[in-house]
């Protein structure tokens, strides 16, 4: 226990990389605003979607690193308390990039941009009779209520679920104290998944993402986004480990968790094929013309390379790259793939919205890089910011040794 | 048919087995296996055993799946029997996916069991020496091959000395063999010797 270190100290590349990130970020978004946000309504809707789907990723990206901790919480596991606090801070985002998505939802809806909403449009819906149907769902005030909602609830909850892990800080616990702590942990956790199920795994994809092709339904979606966001978080935490472990930190992380870690973006890159496929082939097959429509777009349109390039870099790569033992032991490796799966799942919500914002155009450009630039800059600035501001190893978690002896 | 001596050492308790494990290998005797009532976490490394090559066996029986379903569907859709199926292309790749995957994960299945048992010598009316019926119950068997330099009473009080709870010196046929056990076993109780 003495030689492990628990505190981190930003390195001053890393702040000088994520504040030049930043800064490269921002001035992308207000050359964005100058030549596009002012211009035509198509313009706008250019550059309200290029925001929107850069922030809707990393929200749920972000969650996704609580959704993480929970579950294995609640699964009652050891393996990943040696690294929690990784998770946990990734997890802190959640307020910052969801206030940002609220900010710019909200903006949405009340200056009616149906450029991005068509069921913002007041008279177009009167004349529609699906649209009419869907009002009680689709419709200002739910969609302001209940996003409010999703993010408040998703930060306060997590931020409880960091409260608690606090407690392992303090001193060695006593069976009954450490048992009380798991059962804390395990309801608190429990709530979290709730929630997660409410908003994630169902309503919250529907109503920011498949809302903007509003005639438009598929039942796979929320699940197709949830494995695109979980998949890039568990990355993202892979892409933490690595670090911290080149820094010399995180003494008690081994290639046995991140085997675990790269197990789990082996099989939600697969999980994630199998529901893209689901999706794609039942509209293929039944071809429909009120569901192919969204395909249309995508698959014969101009979207048509990154259709593909989309199910390259998220199915076969993965695939082939991590399916060997090795591979998911191997640091450089796990660290080359987590960048390409976050990079392919960002492409991969780039289309879900700017296929339909934008279907006469696919070319990823200068905005779309400045805008996720801006997005990479905060994150790692604010995670090492959280993981500088606690103990790395929560020394005295019930489960610590479990994960400390843990080998797969 | 080669027979051979093997010396058998019994323990009741993993957290001796390991240790033993490793003395063994240490004064350099050739652990031939060790049974256990379940699998044991770890084992596999002590005994110094290599990774297994199943997966990539598995790998190479899945890829012979796809390529005889795609294959095959292919040539009877486009070349020997093409139909028109409700408008689609003769080449309808995207229907066959769930085919092309079944007959991939049914062939990696099947051939995996069938190698598995290979590699266990597991086989419909094959016969094998059990070295000690309470190894599917309770007792951990280490089994330890004997040479003509092995002195087999050293052996037999090194293993004792280790904290086996029973040692005893059989001379057994190794591999599988096609037969019965009532005729072949009799042989063996024979030139059991007790230690």
């Amino acid at each position: 226990m003495a030689s492990v270190k628990l505190n981190f100290e930003i390195p001053s590349k890393l702040k000088t990389w994520s504040l030049a990130l930043i800064a490269i970020g921002v001035l992308a978004i207000v050359a964005g605003f100058l030549t596009k946000g002012r211009g035509t309504e198509a313009q706008q809707a250019e550059f309200i979607g290029t925001l929107m789907y850069n922030t809707i990723f990393w929200t749920l990206v972000c969650n996704a690193a609580m959704f993480f901790v929970c579950v294995t919480t609640l699964a009652m596991g050891g393996w990943q308390v040696s690294f929690k606090r990784i998770p946990e801070a990734i997890s802190t985002l959640v307020p910052v990039f969801g206030s940002i998505t609220l900010a710019i939802l909200l903006f949405v809806v009340f200056t009616d941009k149906h450029h991005i909403y068509h069921w913002l449009d007041s008279a177009a819906v009167a004349k529609d009779e699906v649209l009419k149907g869907k009002s009680g769902f689709l419709n200002v005030r739910f969609f302001a209520i209940w996003s409010i909602l999703a993010v408040g609830l998703w930060s306060l909850l997590g931020w409880r679920m960091r409260q608690l892990s606090n407690e392992a800080d303090v001193e060695a616990m006593t069976k009954e104290v450490g048992a009380s702590f798991i059962l804390r942990n395990t309801v608190r956790a429990s709530m979290f998944l709730v929630w997660f199920a409410l908003t994630v795994g169902s309503t919250i994809p529907w109503l920011w993402l498949m809302s903007i092709d509003a005639h438009w339904y598929s039942t796979m979606y929320s699940w197709y986004t949830f494995a695109s966001s979980f998949v890039s978080g568990m990355s993202l935490i892979a892409l933490w480990v690595v670090y911290m472990k080149n820094k010399g930190y995180l003494e008690y992380t081994t290639e046995e968790q991140l085997h675990d870690i790269g197990k789990f973006m082996f099989a939600f890159s697969i999980f994630w094929t199998y529901l893209w496929f689901s999706q794609f082939m039942l509209i293929w097959y039944s071809n429909q013309p009120e569901e192919t429509i969204y395909f249309k777009n995508r698959f014969q349109g101009e979207y048509r390379g990154i259709f593909f390039l989309n199910l390259i870099i998220n199915f076969v790569c993965p695939i082939l790259i991590l399916m060997k033992r090795g591979a998911k032991r191997n640091y450089s490796l796990i660290t080359f793939m987590a960048v390409l799966i976050i990079f392919g799942h960002w492409v991969d919500f780039y289309q879900m919205v700017m296929g339909s914002v934008r279907p006469e155009s696919s070319s990823l450009g200068w905005l779309d890089f400045g805008v996720l630039c801006f997005f990479v800059g905060v994150m790692i600035h604010f995670v090492a910011k959280a993981l500088a501001s606690k103990p790395l190893i929560s020394k005295y978690h019930p489960f610590l040794k479990e994960s400390i002896i843990h080998h797969t | 048919m080669a027979k051979k001596k093997f010396v058998v050492a019994s323990f009741d308790d993993e957290d001796v087995l390991f240790p033993a494990v490793k003395k063994a290998r240490t004064a350099g005797y050739k652990i031939q296996d060790v049974y256990t009532p379940f699998a044991v976490h770890g084992l596999d490394h002590a005994l110094g055993m290599r990774e297994t090559s199943l997966h990539t066996a598995g790998f190479i029986y899945g890829i012979t799946g796809t390529t005889t379903a795609l294959s095959c569907i292919t040539w009877i859709f486009t070349k020997d029997w093409p139909l028109d199926i409700g408008g689609k292309p003769h080449f309808a790749l995207p229907a066959w996916i769930p085919i092309i995957f079944e007959l991939t994960v049914l062939f990696a299945a099947v051939g995996m069991v069938l190698t598995f048992c290979y590699l266990c010598q597991l086989a419909p009316f094959v016969k094998k020496h059990h070295f000690h019926p309470r190894a599917t119950d309770d007792l951990f068997v280490m089994v330890i091959e004997c040479n003509d330099k092995t002195n087999v009473d050293d052996l037999v009080g090194f293993m004792k000395g280790t904290g086996a709870v029973e040692v005893d010196v059989q001379v057994a046929e190794e591999g599988w063999w096609l037969g019965r056990y009532d005729k072949d076993e009799v042989l063996f109780e024979h030139k059991t010797v007790a230690a």
